[in-house]
């Protein structure tokens, strides 16, 4: 039997909506995942940090103050130093279209926007982690 | 009300109609849903009668516009006087740019200004802290200093208009700020009509700028009371806020009972450091939500200002009526708007603006249509700012007071929102108080349950969300969203590199250790927080000092 994934939840820059957060925390944690959530205003140092300390599958990344073109890149970037550049990396909150393809170049899987299912953040999800038990 | 009788007459005639026309159709025809409810989980029944308000003693729960319990409004002419403040929260980018904005919501008719600041001014960073990288300018105007807040009321008459300013564990030191540029402009600070935000409970549970843990905190919020209510008298000291709440996913009921328990809070913390009640308390403000349900929304703000009026007079014994008042401020719900056919929003935003009117708000915003988006573009604000004045000139929804008073539907939710508030504020009073039943994760987790709640009900359809989860299109990605200089920061670490060479540093240092002296003791801090900004410290420098002496806050993570 495979272990189920685990996912990271992390609210990077300074803005304080978790509304977001915590409901995809949920939703993925009532679909079978493990999910750690890292609380408000996370430096993208402290996430990677958290990250690889969790040795979490998925790193889920929630943002809503306008900052996510500094921020979303530069967790990858250090995932990436730290040799943690395997994990799935996904991005929500208030983004806009036009910033979408730039952040996905900067190897963000996916941007989910609002209004999005939770249930389609799971699927993606769970279709993009492979877990070799 | 009908005399015993006649309602026992109407309750049979009910009984009948029920057994007959309604089940007739019913057979035939079932309802939309077996259950109708609101949000806050009052059910809706099929019609209400006068059956039941057969309780109802018109003069003590409802009264005059003016008088207690103030259901009906807290002003004996409401807006056949004057209407309603239109107060559009704005401010992006630096200062230069969001004057221009304001200069321009003037312009067009906007009665007082509402300032929004950038992430790193609301939790004390200056504009080149390594935190605020990325961040400045974006979610409002960035101000570091005395110098960007003289730019940012630059040929702003300060004696004529209001400002609220959205600030809150700093926000000391930008009403010192603010003080300081009117003197400059040759106003006292008597004269000074505004509010600040200042509610740091919302903080911890919805909002999430908090600073300093809780007790210094609230040391600060009772030092801005009795400084202002000596020295700035017309100034709106808190504005006690539900609209984060409602935004974090709370029910209505829960937003009229979390902020008022928060209040309560604010006036035990004042009357323990030696206040009088009716010195400070008639200038707490309040701020709700206007969400959708147009009913349940109305009568929330009818049921929160009864039972405000209440806690006053009975709980905390004021004498002065007007402590008694409950004054709101409303935005519309910006959770409720969606990305999808964004120009539905404009009609979202026209309802839950009439809420608010029926409701009796002092001031209002309503949000734009691409606010689900970007920051909204000058076009969108003016949309919203003319879908208030529509409603004002043109509805004739303000030309009589509180127009929706003896509808049997509208006073049974008030009386049911007033109730199951209360209920849990007697809850939280158990637990010892906002304070305690935050540091428990009590509030938060009530307020998670309901938002999860809710996102299931739109996933699974039960709620539908018009354009989002049905009567869904094909669209394109829109166009002409509102985007940032991405140069602000840089530019706003230029201007801050300037200032700190050319200011006076001897007396920074100087101002700077006196306000670290009366944080370790017990003198008000304001004095002090004036002369520091005066002599152009900064906001991350005060902070700062504050953030030596108070400590930080660690959020408990609930999930």
């Amino acid at each position: 039997m495979s272990r189920p994934i685990r996912v990271l939840v992390a609210k990077p820059g300074l803005d304080g909506h978790d509304r977001g957060a915590k409901v995809v925390a949920r939703a993925l944690r009532d679909a079978g995942m493990e999910v750690i959530y890292t609380g408000l205003r996370q430096t993208p140092e402290q996430i990677v940090e958290a990250a690889v300390q969790e040795d979490v599958d998925v790193v889920a990344l929630s943002i809503l103050s306008g900052a996510h073109n500094t921020l979303l890149p530069k967790i990858v970037q250090l995932l990436r130093e730290k040799g943690a550049g395997d994990k799935l990396v996904v991005g929500g909150g208030v983004i806009p279209a036009d910033d979408i393809p730039y952040l996905k170049s900067q190897g963000i899987a996916e941007i989910f926007t609002p209004g999005t299912p939770t249930s389609e953040s799971v699927e993606f999800i769970k279709s993009h982690v492979r877990i070799d038990a | 009300m009908l005399d015993k009788d006649e309602i026992e007459k109407v309750g049979k005639a009910r009984e009948e109609w029920e057994e007959t026309s309604v089940k007739k159709t019913t057979s035939r025809f079932p309802e939309r849903k077996a259950e109708f409810a609101t949000d806050s989980g009052i059910e809706v029944k099929r019609t209400y009668t006068p059956e039941d308000q057969k309780d109802m003693d018109y003069l003590n729960d409802l009264g005059f516009p003016g008088k207690y319990p103030f259901t009906r409004g807290v002003q004996p002419t409401m807006y056949r006087g004057r209407f309603w403040t239109m107060r559009q929260y704005a401010g992006f980018g630096n200062a230069e740019e969001s004057n221009a904005r304001y200069k321009y919501l003037l312009s067009q008719g906007q009665t007082g200004l509402s300032i929004a600041f950038d992430l790193p001014t609301q939790i004390g960073y200056d504009s080149d802290h390594p935190l605020a990288e990325g961040e400045v300018g974006k979610v409002g105007v960035a101000i570091s200093s005395l110098a960007d807040m003289e730019v940012l009321f630059d040929g702003i008459p300060m004696d004529k208009v209001s400002t609220s300013m959205t600030i809150n564990a700093p926000a000391a030191v930008l009403l010192a700020m603010y003080i300081a540029v009117a003197e400059k402009q040759g106003v006292s600070m008597d004269k000074l009509d505004g509010t600040i935000q200042n509610d740091i409970l919302k903080e911890y549970v919805a909002r999430g700028t908090y600073i300093f843990p809780p007790t210094p905190s609230m040391r600060l919020i009772t030092d801005i009371f009795a400084f202002c209510s000596a020295n700035v008298p017309k100034w709106n000291t808190i504005s006690i806020s539900g609209y984060h709440i409602r935004e974090a996913g709370s029910t209505a009921v829960q937003e009229v009972a979390f902020t008022l328990a928060d209040g309560i809070a604010y006036v035990d913390a004042a009357m323990k450091a030696g206040l009088d009640v009716d010195e400070f308390a008639p200038r707490l403000s309040f701020f709700f939500n206007a969400n959708n349900n147009l009913f349940q929304e109305v009568a929330k703000f009818r049921a929160a200002r009864r039972l405000w009026a209440k806690i006053m007079r009975d709980r905390f014994h004021a004498k002065n009526p007007k402590s008694w008042q409950l004054r709101f401020h409303t935005q519309t719900g910006g959770s409720t708007l969606t990305a999808q056919q964004p120009d539905n929003n404009i009609v979202r935003v026209t309802l839950q603006a009439l809420e608010a009117v029926l409701g009796g708000t002092q001031s209002l915003h309503t949000n734009s249509r691409d606010e689900a988006l970007s920051l909204p573009t000058e076009d969108s604000v003016r949309i919203a700012l003319r879908t208030q004045q529509i409603i004002a000139y043109e509805s004739g929804a303000a030309d009589t007071i509180d127009p929706l008073a003896g509808s049997y539907y509208v006073e049974s939710l008030t009386d049911d929102i007033e109730r199951k508030a209360k209920e849990y504020i007697d809850k939280i009073d158990d637990l010892g108080g906002a304070p305690k039943a935050i540091e428990k994760g009590f509030i938060q987790k009530e307020i998670q349950d309901a938002a999860y709640e809710y996102q299931k009900a739109v996933e699974s359809g039960e709620i539908v969300v018009v354009g989002m989860n049905k009567f869904q299109i094909e669209e394109q990605p829109p166009k002409n969203l509102l985007r940032v200089d991405p140069s602000v920061g840089e530019k706003q670490k230029e201007r801050l590199a300037k200032l700190r060479s050319e200011r006076d540093n001897a007396a920074v240092k100087r101002t700077l250790a006196e306000v670290d002296r009366a944080a370790r003791g017990e003198d008000n801090l304001m004095p002090y927080i004036i002369d520091a900004v005066k002599v152009y410290a900064t906001l991350g420098e005060i902070c700062d000092v504050l953030r030596g002496v108070f400590g930080v806050y660690q959020e408990s993570v609930i999930l």
